[in-house]
This record gives structure tokens, C-alpha cells and sequence, in this order.
């Protein structure tokens, strides 16, 4: 690194990222979508409508409502893809369940109900496994505690062993081999006193 | 042709079930002609399994819609290229895959492997010639490829769209090269304790084999993702499937193995968790194995469901019995020679991150299985999804993050203060610097928020131990930055090939952050209409539908709806995405209707585009139009874990000259160890 000591290197790292951050800080604002409606003319039909998979009507203004988007990434389609309601719909186009599941969604919502009572009726009618994940009480808390527990656990009792290891070991100072079985170094007066300066120089 | 490969796969059984009986009845000691004859074994179940694999490729080129494979997965018009992943489209020939690439690695393993290791290779050609005898018992006895119908069919039902992707001739292969390999640890690992040679010996001869493997299963999982995201439609990479958790497992367990290895090469300290890693990842390539084909839990990507699953289960069970029974047996002979001494050590830090690599295993282990043990609890059905994962695992995975970048900053045996002051002082300081600055850009979600901070910290720590190691080669031989850079990564290529690996784990963390800001957008287009989209970055997209148009290509009718894009009022060009009919040779539909998404991929963000429908057959389209911040960044993080990868395995230069080493090396070594300590 001729030229530019570790100060400098790292400053200059610092400021080529400034004005990354600052671009980005101009331009990001994410959420903001909106659609610029220009109706053009008609559409006519294709030759072959079945070749284009299942027709559907057009897309309506509750499709995309965050709400209701919000609600089907927590429910489960019936069928066999394992996605939620909203990616299959918006995927899988052979899929007849979670457009049915999308609908009555929407008409729960419109029902008045809140997110939490949309779910809580989708549970009370298909049972529990209608949920992308169990919620977290009773039995389901094992499900999400016991690996995080584990590792706390495992982590504390490993600390807990090293540290009275260390208690019990007699101090050990000065120099670490680094290399396995390196217990001598292999270098000359002249090597040896480059390395120190070395050394020395990664002190500072 | 089919039978000669049936022929071949039961020779196989023969010759492989000679080789090991004569492997583990020891009668090959003092006799070496015996040994010859295990090795032989093993090359020749390699050579007859080749056969059998060529009668295969002979049947399913030559169209023979007589064997049940061949009619199963292709048809006559089905492109050649496709004609390859058919081969491992279907339950029966993947087995067959797995078996040919099981006896390449065990041929390999016979061929490569250091004389000073001989004593290990008859132990190791016993147990791939063990597990080879099942996997090929397995085929002629429940999935046998070369099976023939009671009649012809005019012609075959063509391979699934979705397996009709480039990613699919490379994908199932790598991911099979990666999860196959890990056999051979494995039967080095049982053979050391079988010989009861447990010094720190054959962990030299295996951790070549584990790199390898575990690079090919990182590649493997990565062009799934690829795969995954380029084809399904869903927009995303990575769902948490029990499939794809099932390739992730053993990738955990590996990536601990690979930390600490170096703890036992070092200190000689371990040896039991190394072992119980390599036999527990070999058992849960298995248990993937056993979880993609028994159908015992739903996901897209398994194979039908079968008995062979049973077999999975059995083996899975007796090999764990088998295998933790012998450890228990060596277990007093496997005492550590050093104790830890520190909690600011290198050890220390590679324990922790030992700890949370198989406590994420473990709990996505967990998650996977959770349905079926609540069912066996409460009796109720459940589904455990990605929000179960992502909430369970997120804070693991920023922990081991985190330590990514604290453990190369610790020096072995023990840290002083100072030493760990002068150590984390300009790595604390990126991390503050990126946090500040994604609170000023107005980031506030704390999962990327926190990961993309966390990123900065690891750069920080690579780019530091890179810019030490060049400044201490530079003072000591006046080597220029550029040929110091050079010299420091060939003159110990594991150390910076693995910090480089650290920087492709942080490029894949970085992206994943990414999605917290996907923007979907459904909408109807008539041909001419626009809309707009805002992007994460700020850029303005205007999408306008130019129409549907209709068209037979080779053995599909596709409808393609193509899109002009501009962004912030600058056109990008034209993107299609389309419906495809596949039929086969005789213009029959196949399958159902398939979808082809558009993408336009870029560092910053990509534009993903679904023609979901017709509207009520016009020219009207349904659409999904996705954003999704830094996705190409997933793909740039596996290909710089293959070049990290690559430069840790590729050996070393073994003449003299400055690109190698040189007496004064380990005194160089040193130099960079103490007193910050971190020479790998």
C-alpha cells in the first residue's frame, strides 16, 4: 500500500460511499405505485383463447389493495403449490382455489371485517393449516422457541465451560505459533528482524 | 439396451457387495492382492454403472416409448438438449444419477487420495461400496429405468415445462455432484474410526473432499434459486419448500465442518463434533433424499410419491445406529489435546459459529418436520410456511452474520484487549458508518436495516485483513499493492479463498435484505394502455401492452403478450412473457398451460413481469408487474463463492520462486497472526 497509509485507505473508502448513500437518499421512496390510465381502443379476441391458459375478468382495484394483498400472504391455497393465496393467484393460473379463496376474502373485508376477524374466520371454517405459519401460542410456541432456546442455552453453558476453564488455566503469554505444529520458526536472523519490524509496523 | 442395463445395474450389486464384504472383514491386511481387488470393485461398479447410464441416453435418444421412462418423461418432439434433463427428470433415472455420480466420487477418492493414507482406502471403498449396493437395490428392485411397458405408445407424455429450462441440465447434476459427494467424508470419517488412526491425519485427507462437495452444493442450491426464480413466476428464489430445506441442511452442516476443521488442524481440538458433523451431514443427504421421495411432506419440487421411501427411512436409520454407535465406541481415544482457553479466540468465535450454523439447521430441521409432529401431538394440521423461517431464522442468520466478520478479527489461543481494540475499530466503524447512512436514506425496516449494516462490518473486516496482508508484504518485499495482493492470496489461498467466500455470504445476505422492498403491481392492460410504477430506487417504470400475438414454435403453441418499458421516460425495449401449450409429436396437449415471465435484470433492481391471462379471450391482458430490489446480487454472491471456493481448494505450489513457499513462511504467517492474530 505505497502511498496511502491505513488512515487514508479507509477515509477514501468512506467517502466513495457518501455519495452512494446520498444518491440513494434522493431517489428512495418505496410504496409510491400509481397507475396512469390512457384507455386506448378495443381489444379484440384471439384466435386461439385457449391456447392463452385460463381467461380471466379484468384485474379490479381490490387486487391490488394492501389490505387485502396483506391478509392472503397470510393464508395458505389449498392446493397443492404450498404458496400463499396472493402468489398463487398471481402465478399459478391452472390454480381454481385461490381465486375462490380471493373472493371470499374480498367478501369478508367487505363485510366490515378487520384483517385479524378475515383470518380468524378463514381458520374457524378450514381449520388451523389454512395459516402460511401456526400462530404462536400453545404447542406452536415449541415450534418457534426451542431452536432459538437451544442455541441460547447451548451458547451459555459453552461460555459458561470456557470461562471456568479459563479460571482453571495458568496464564499463558507471548507468542502464538500460527501454523499447526510450527512450534519453532524457520527463518533466518535477517528474516526474523523483518518480521518484528513487521510486527512493530501492525502495532501501530 | 434395456437389458443390458438391468444386466449392468445387478453386476453392479455383485461386484460392489464384494468390495465391501471384503473391505470390512479385514481379511485385506497383509494380503494386498485383496486390496487390489477392493479397488477393483469399486472402479468396476463406476465402469458397469457408466455402461448402464449410456443404455439409458441409447433408449431415451433413440425415442423408445416401449420403456416406461422414456414414454414418462419426453416425447419425439422434444428438443435434444432437453433430451439430457430428462435423464433426471424422473425418479428412476435421478437414482441412476445418483448412483453413477456415488461411484465417480469412490473411484475418485481409490484414485486421488495420498498413498500416506492407503491404510484409510479399503474402509473407504467398503462403505461407498456399502452405499452404492443400496441405492442400486433401491433401482432394480422399486425404480428400475429400464423397465418396459406391455405395449408402445405412439409417442411419450414429454417432459414437464417447468423442467424445460437450461437451469435444469445443470441444476440436478451440480446439486446431486455436491449432495453425493459428501459420502466420501463420510467414509473416511467411518474408515478412521474403523482403523482407529484418529490423529488429525485423515481430517487432511477429507477436507479437500468436503470443499469440494460443499462447492458443488452451493453451486447446486444457487442455479436452484436461479431456476426457481426464472421459471416458477412467483418472483422469488427461495420459499422455505421442504425440497429446497432439504439441499440447505447438509450445506449448514458442511459450512460448520469447514470452520471447525481448522480448530482440530490447529489445536487438535474437536474431534468428536467434527465427526458427529460429517456423519450427521452424510446422514442428512439421506434424509433429503428420503424427504423428496417419499412424499411424506408436500412440495412442489418432490417425486411422486413411491415406496422407495421406506427404503430411504431404513437406511437412514440403520446407517445413523451404525455410524453413532462406532464414534461411541472411539470416543475416549477422540480426547482433545488442548482445552479452550479464552472467550477472545478464534476458537471461541468458531465454536459460536458452529453453534448457530447447527442451530439453523436444526430449527429448519425443526420447521420442516413441525407439521407433522404437531399432527402426531394435537392432531391438528398446520403449515409451516416462510414466515415461520424467516422469523425463526432471521435472527440466527444476522447473528452468524455478525461473526462472519468477528471471528477473522480474533487471534488464536487468545486476544488482548489492545489487540482486539486495534482489531475492530475500522470494521465498528463501517458498521456505524452504513447504519447511519441507511437511517439517513430512510430505512427503517430492522431486518435489512440490520443486514446491510451488518455486510458493512464484514467488508470492512475483509477489506482490512486484505489491506494488512498487502502492507506487510509490501514492507517486507517491497512488492508493489497489486503484486503483494497477488503473492498474499497464493501463498495462503485457504485463508483469503475463504475471505472471499465471506464476502459472497454477505452479497447473498445483501440481496435477500433486498426483497423486504419487492412492489407488486396486477393490472389490466387493453393493447396501447400504460401503467406506471414507482421502484424502491425511485426510477419510474411506464409498462404499455402492445398485445397478444399467437404462434406454434417447436413443440408448444405459445401466446405472447409483449410490453414496451421505459424507465423515467427512457426506453429500455420490449419484454415478453408468454403462455405456453405444450403438445407432443402428434399435436396433443401435454401438459397444462405454462407461463414464461419476463425479466430485465440489473444491480440495482429487476423488473419481473407475469402475463398472467387472457381477459374473457381478448387481447386484453391480465399482468403482474414486479420490482424487486437486488436480486442480480444473489446470482454475483454464487459466482464469487465459486471463485472463493476455487481459491481455497486449488493446491499449492510445491517449487520455489516468490509465488511459493519459502522457508521464511511460516515466520509470515506468524507475523500476521500476532499480535492481531489472524493467520488462517
Amino acid at each position: 500500500m505505497s502511498g496511502m497509509d491505513r488512515r487514508g485507505f479507509f477515509g477514501a473508502l468512506v467517502l466513495g460511499a457518501v455519495p452512494l448513500v446520498l444518491h440513494a437518499s434522493q431517489q428512495q421512496q418505496p410504496g409510491d405505485t400509481t397507475r396512469a390510465q390512457i384507455p386506448q381502443g378495443d381489444a379484440g379476441f384471439l384466435p386461439n383463447p385457449a391456447l392463452a391458459g385460463v381467461s380471466r375478468p379484468p384485474v379490479t382495484a381490490q387486487d391490488n389493495d394492501p389490505l387485502i394483498v396483506g391478509i392472503e400472504h397470510r393464508v395458505r391455497c389449498p392446493c397443492p403449490c404450498g404458496l400463499d393465496v396472493y402468489t398463487c393467484r398471481t402465478t399459478d393460473f391452472t390454480c381454481s382455489y385461490s381465486p375462490e379463496r380471493h373472493r371470499e376474502i374480498m367478501g369478508l373485508v367487505q363485510q366490515g371485517m378487520t384483517p385479524d376477524q378475515v383470518v380468524a374466520a378463514l381458520v374457524a371454517k378450514y381449520g388451523e393449516s389454512t395459516l402460511m405459519a401456526p400462530k404462536p401460542r400453545g404447542f406452536n410456541l415449541v415450534g418457534y422457541l426451542l431452536p432459538g432456546s437451544l442455541v441460547l442455552l447451548l451458547g451459555a453453558a459453552l461460555t459458561s465451560v470456557i470461562l471456568s476453564r479459563r479460571r482453571g488455566a495458568a496464564q499463558v503469554a507471548g507468542f502464538v505459533p500460527a501454523m499447526a505444529g510450527d512450534r519453532t520458526v524457520d527463518a533466518s536472523p535477517d528474516e526474523l528482524a523483518k518480521l518484528a519490524q513487521a510486527m512493530r509496523d501492525l502495532d501501530q | 439396451m434395456t437389458l443390458l442395463g438391468t444386466f449392468c445395474l445387478w453386476a453392479t450389486i455383485l461386484v460392489s457387495t464384494w468390495g465391501a464384504v471384503l473391505a470390512f472383514s479385514g481379511r485385506w491386511r497383509g494380503r494386498p492382492e485383496l486390496v487390489g481387488s477392493i479397488r477393483g470393485a469399486v472402479f468396476a461398479g463406476f465402469g458397469l454403472l457408466v455402461v448402464a447410464a449410456a443404455c439409458l441416453w441409447q433408449v431415451l435418444a433413440a425415442h423408445d416409448f416401449n420403456v416406461e421412462y422414456v414414454a414418462a418423461y419426453t416425447s419425439r418432439n422434444l428438443p435434444t438438449y432437453f433430451l439430457v434433463s430428462a435423464f433426471w427428470a424422473g425418479q428412476k433415472g435421478s437414482l441412476l444419477l445418483w448412483a453413477i455420480v456415488l461411484s465417480l466420487f469412490a473411484a475418485l477418492a481409490q484414485w486421488l487420495t495420498a498413498r500416506r493414507y492407503a491404510d484409510l482406502l479399503p474402509y473407504v471403498a467398503g462403505v461407498t461400496c456399502t452405499v452404492l449396493v443400496f441405492f442400486v437395490l433401491v433401482m432394480v428392485t422399486s425404480a428400475n429405468p429400464f423397465e418396459r411397458l406391455a405395449y408402445t405408445p405412439a409417442d411419450g407424455r414429454g417432459l414437464n415445462p417447468q423442467l424445460q429450462h437450461p437451469a435444469m441440465i445443470i441444476h440436478p447434476p451440480m446439486l446431486y455432484l455436491g449432495y453425493i459427494s459428501a459420502v466420501i467424508p463420510f467414509a473416511f470419517a467411518v474408515a478412521a474410526l474403523l482403523s482407529r488412526r484418529l490423529d488429525t491425519g485423515w481430517i487432511h485427507a477429507i477436507r479437500k473432499w468436503t470443499l469440494v462437495s460443499w462447492l458443488f452444493l452451493s453451486v447446486g442450491i444457487t442455479l436452484g434459486m436461479w431456476w426457481a426464480y426464472t421459471e416458477l413466476g412467483w418472483g422469488g428464489y427461495w420459499s422455505w419448500d421442504p425440497v429446497e430445506n432439504a439441499s440447505f441442511l447438509p450445506w449448514l452442516t458442511m459450512t460448520a465442518f469447514l470452520h471447525s476443521v481448522m480448530i482440530q488442524e490447529k489445536r487438535g481440538m474437536l474431534k468428536r463434533w467434527n465427526l458427529s458433523l460429517i456423519i450427521g451431514t452424510f446422514l442428512l443427504t439421506i434424509f433429503g433424499t428420503f424427504l423428496t421421495r417419499s412424499g411424506v411432506i408436500a412440495s412442489v419440487h418432490s417425486f411422486t410419491q413411491s415406496a422407495v421411501g421406506y427404503w430411504f427411512l431404513g437406511f437412514l436409520l440403520l446407517a445413523g445406529v451404525a455410524s453413532y454407535t462406532l464414534l461411541y465406541t472411539r470416543w475416549p481415544q477422540l480426547e482433545a489435546e488442548v482445552q479452550l482457553e479464552s472467550m477472545a479466540s478464534r476458537e471461541a468465535a468458531f465454536l459460536f459459529n458452529n453453534l448457530l450454523l447447527v442451530g439453523i439447521a436444526f430449527s429448519v430441521l425443526w420447521g420442516t418436520l413441525f407439521p407433522i409432529l404437531s399432527e402426531l401431538v394435537r392432531g391438528t394440521k398446520i403449515t409451516v410456511g416462510p414466515p415461520f423461517f424467516n422469523r425463526v431464522n432471521g435472527p440466527l442468520g444476522l447473528l452468524l452474520l455478525a461473526l462472519t466478520g468477528i471471528g477473522p478479527l480474533i487471534a488464536w489461543r487468545r486476544a488482548s484487549t489492545a489487540n482486539l481494540r486495534r482489531q475492530f475499530v475500522w470494521p465498528l466503524a463501517a458498521f456505524g458508518v452504513t447504519f447511519a447512512g441507511l437511517l439517513l436514506v430512510g430505512v427503517r425496516q430492522l431486518s435489512p436495516l440490520m443486514a446491510w449494516s451488518l455486510a458493512g462490518f464484514v467488508l470492512g473486516t475483509v477489506l482490512q485483513e486484505f489491506a494488512r496482508g498487502v502492507r506487510a508484504r509490501h514492507r517486507m518485499y517491497h512488492e508493489s499493492p497489486v503484486v503483494a495482493f497477488v503473492h498474499l492470496v497464493a501463498r495462503n489461498r485457504r485463508r483469503y479463498g475463504g475471505y472471499l467466500v465471506h464476502v459472497a455470504i454477505l452479497i447473498y445476505f445483501v440481496a435477500f435484505a433486498g426483497t423486504a422492498f419487492r412492489e407488486d403491481l396486477q393490472v389490466s392492460l387493453k393493447p396501447g394502455q400504460s401503467v406506471t410504477m414507482r421502484s424502491p430506487f425511485g426510477h419510474n417504470y411506464k409498462f404499455t401492452h402492445l398485445g397478444i400475438s399467437q404462434y406454434d414454435a417447436l413443440n408448444r403453441s405459445v401466446s405472447a403478450a409483449t410490453v414496451e418499458v421505459s424507465e423515467d421516460g427512457r426506453s429500455l425495449g420490449v419484454l415478453k412473457s408468454e403462455k405456453r401449450q405444450y403438445v407432443d409429436g402428434l399435436g396433443r396437449p401435454t401438459f397444462n398451460p405454462s407461463t414464461e415471465i419476463a425479466l430485465r435484470s440489473t444491480p440495482q433492481e429487476d423488473l419481473y413481469l407475469v402475463f398472467e391471462s387472457s381477459v374473457d379471450g381478448t387481447e386484453e391482458a391480465n399482468y403482474r408487474f414486479t420490482i424487486t430490489p437486488l436480486v442480480w446480487w444473489v446470482w454475483y454472491g454464487g459466482l464469487m463463492l465459486v471463485i472463493g471456493g476455487l481459491v481455497t481448494m486449488w493446491p499449492a505450489a510445491t517449487g520455489g520462486g516468490t509465488g511459493s513457499k519459502s522457508p521464511v513462511e511460516p515466520g509470515y504467517a506468524a507475523a500476521l497472526a500476532a499480535p492481531g492474530g489472524s493467520a488462517a
